[in-house]
């Protein structure tokens, strides 16, 4: 019955709220010192940011990563792993008595980049940005960890993969659409969706819809029954990103919608719940994620 | 009731229920959007088609029918609660019920055991869980003094109780993952977008039933303002008096707060500035501030509404931004 609180993958997505103002990718590798050598790959990584520990496991440096954040769920190899903290609560000792020679931490950890630069251990600083920003990254990592060819080669996998989305949506018409990744279970208050900007509204976009939110310049939207009444979406689609669903959840959840009967798609039945894991992580898997929103928005342009 | 003071009643109450009533009126009309009221109340439109209805009945209506439950309750629980404790700066909040009432609500985002049906959620009835229990709390330990009730003891009991309850409370959060600790601040704020009629009708008993104690305590409460002494001598069964004041006001409080969360200012602000404008007899204050937090909050609402369209700017931050520097232009004004 658990309409999922949401999940803690979600938690990357709440991150989003703190991330604005960052519209393009922004990393950056901080040596401490010998700025000027060139530097052997990093041979025992920790992440503190799931869907970079999902890029280097993806691009092949899964080997030399040593720990992850308490949130990291994926890839499978990951549970056995020692877990760090995470974008609140590093565990700073943790994480220095590992003998890390490279941190990935989130752009926001101020402190813990000091402390870490201060150890003479480099940092690798991450904010989350756009989806081109997510290929943009794993080049970086591939660069930064050595393993720049087969990075590229992910990057291109996902490339190719968006393209054909776009490709077979690209002759529909684009379906407004509301994309919630929030709300209290059982009500319409505290919807949360995706505003005009980062990778939810980007995946929206490549999906073959158009944000009802777009003129909204912020990623996320708490939006109020006012609000979703005027933007009147022909579809809502709720991304959850925890367990799947059952048939019965997914009825009552898209059922939750009901009151606001003169929205176009409560009336045409165009409330559609996809869960599970990894859709709303901007990580190697998003591809995978834009399709199952692609399928649910077009089913018609994946019929053979 | 004497007659000046019952000539007093008719001349004044009646200004701030007409203030009440056309807030209530009002504000519906104004929004983030501009609607047709024409056709939102031509019936020969079917509902499904009709986006101004929907707006005015589904959006604003119970908003703003919310705001005046919850402004009244605790514009009229902070009136109780001043007579009874005796302290000019009480709040509903005081006497720690808004801090179980968050507890309660926490648990539930923060756990993931909020699942809901027909418009009321379990947060909402966790969040009254906990303010009774946090009365219950308060109450027991008050009346283990040896006769009645200590006001004391009531006061020093729910200050406590409010910063053990905030720590459990930022424990909860700093448990939580992002995305939820994010929701229970956010909760925090108050926030009166309640989406249906449903929250609004399982509250409202509570809201009768303390209003109900209300309508006989004013009397009480002008006496026991004098001290529980001089009430005694003018007959007043002080314990009893006191016990349906704190208990009345806490319901009040809890059902306000779980309906639209910790809506501060309110409970202090609106009491004081009806002080100011028709006395301190708590005939007229009561009923009168009861009307006045109504009209208050659904001011406030508009302003939430409106000031950040198409967002919202959450109306505990309103309240506060318009409440607290105009209470204190008012002190400066009348001292």
């Amino acid at each position: 019955m658990r309409a999922p609180g949401l999940s803690r993958r979600l938690a990357v997505c709440g991150l989003l709220a703190c991330a604005a103002g960052t519209a393009a990718a922004s990393w950056a590798l901080s040596t401490p010192a010998a700025a000027f050598t060139v530097q052997a790959p990093p041979r025992r990584i920790i992440s503190l940011v799931p869907a970079l520990t999902e890029m280097l496991f993806a691009i092949g440096a899964g080997p030399q990563v040593v720990a992850v954040s308490s949130y990291d769920r994926f890839p499978p190899e990951v549970a056995a792993r020692p877990r760090v903290g995470a974008l609140l609560d590093p565990d700073v000792e943790r994480v220095l008595s590992l003998t890390p020679d490279l941190v990935a931490i989130y752009g926001s950890q101020h402190d813990l980049r000091q402390q870490l630069i201060r150890a003479s251990i480099s940092v690798y600083d991450y904010r989350h940005a756009g989806l081109p920003d997510v290929l943009t990254t794993i080049r970086d990592l591939g660069r930064v960890t050595g393993h720049a060819a087969s990075a590229d080669s992910v990057a291109t996998g996902i490339e190719h993969d968006l393209a054909s989305i776009r490709a077979r949506v690209a002759a529909r018409t684009p379906l407004r659409t509301l994309l919630v990744f929030g709300r209290e279970a059982g009500a319409l208050r505290n919807v949360y969706a995706s505003g005009g900007k980062g990778f939810l509204h980007d995946m929206l976009v490549a999906a073959g819809g158009t944000n009802v939110f777009a003129d909204l310049p912020q990623e996320s939207v708490q939006a109020t029954t006012e609000l979703l009444l005027t933007r009147a979406p022909d579809v809502i689609l709720e991304v959850r990103g925890g367990p799947v669903y059952t048939d019965t959840q997914m009825r009552q959840a898209a059922n939750d919608w009901g009151r606001l009967a003169s929205v176009p798609a409560v009336k045409a039945g165009r409330v559609h719940v996809v869960t599970g894991d990894g859709l709303v992580v901007p990580g190697p898997r998003v591809a995978k994620a834009v399709e199952r929103l692609a399928r649910t928005l077009h089913p018609g342009a994946f019929t053979p | 009731m004497t007659t000046a003071v019952r000539r007093r009643l008719w001349t004044v109450l009646p200004l701030f229920a007409a203030a009440a009533a056309m807030a209530v009126i009002v504000a519906p009309t104004v929004g983030s959007t501009s609607i047709s009221l024409v056709r939102a109340f031509d019936a020969s439109i079917p509902w499904a088609d009709n986006v101004d209805a929907q707006i005015f009945f589904v959006a604003r209506l119970p908003r703003v029918l919310a705001a005046a439950m919850v402004g009244a309750t605790l514009a009229a629980s902070g009136v109780v609660l001043q007579a009874l404790l005796r302290n000019p700066l009480a709040t509903p909040f005081t006497l720690g019920v808004s801090a179980g009432a968050a507890l309660g609500a926490m648990l539930v985002i923060a756990t993931g055991l909020d699942v809901g049906a027909l418009g009321v959620t379990t947060v909402p009835m966790a969040s009254f869980a906990g303010s009774l229990a946090a009365t219950a709390i308060v109450y027991w330990l008050a009346r283990s003094q040896r006769r009645g009730l200590s006001t004391n003891v009531l006061l020093l009991a729910g200050v406590t109780l409010n910063s053990f309850f905030s720590a459990l409370i930022m424990f909860v959060q700093y448990l939580a993952d992002f995305t939820q600790s994010f929701r229970t601040i956010r909760w925090l704020m108050g926030d009166l977008d309640v989406g249906s009629y449903g929250p609004l009708v399982a509250a409202l008993p509570f809201v009768v039933l303390s209003f109900t104690v209300f309508a006989v305590l004013p009397r009480t409460l002008n006496l026991l303002t004098l001290g529980s002494d001089v009430a005694a001598s003018r007959g007043v069964d002080v314990v009893r008096a006191e016990r349906l004041a704190f208990l009345s006001a806490s319901l009040a409080t809890g059902a306000a707060v779980s309906l639209a969360g910790p809506i501060g200012f309110i409970g202090i602000v609106v009491p004081h500035l009806v002080r100011l404008l028709v006395g301190a007899d708590h005939r007229i204050v009561l009923p009168a501030s009861a009307c006045f937090g109504a009209a208050f909050l659904i001011g406030c609402d508009v302003v939430s509404r409106t000031a950040l369209a198409p967002l919202e700017l959450p109306v505990g931050i309103v309240t506060a931004m318009i409440g607290g520097p105009f209470f204190l232009w008012q002190l400066v004004r009348h001292s």
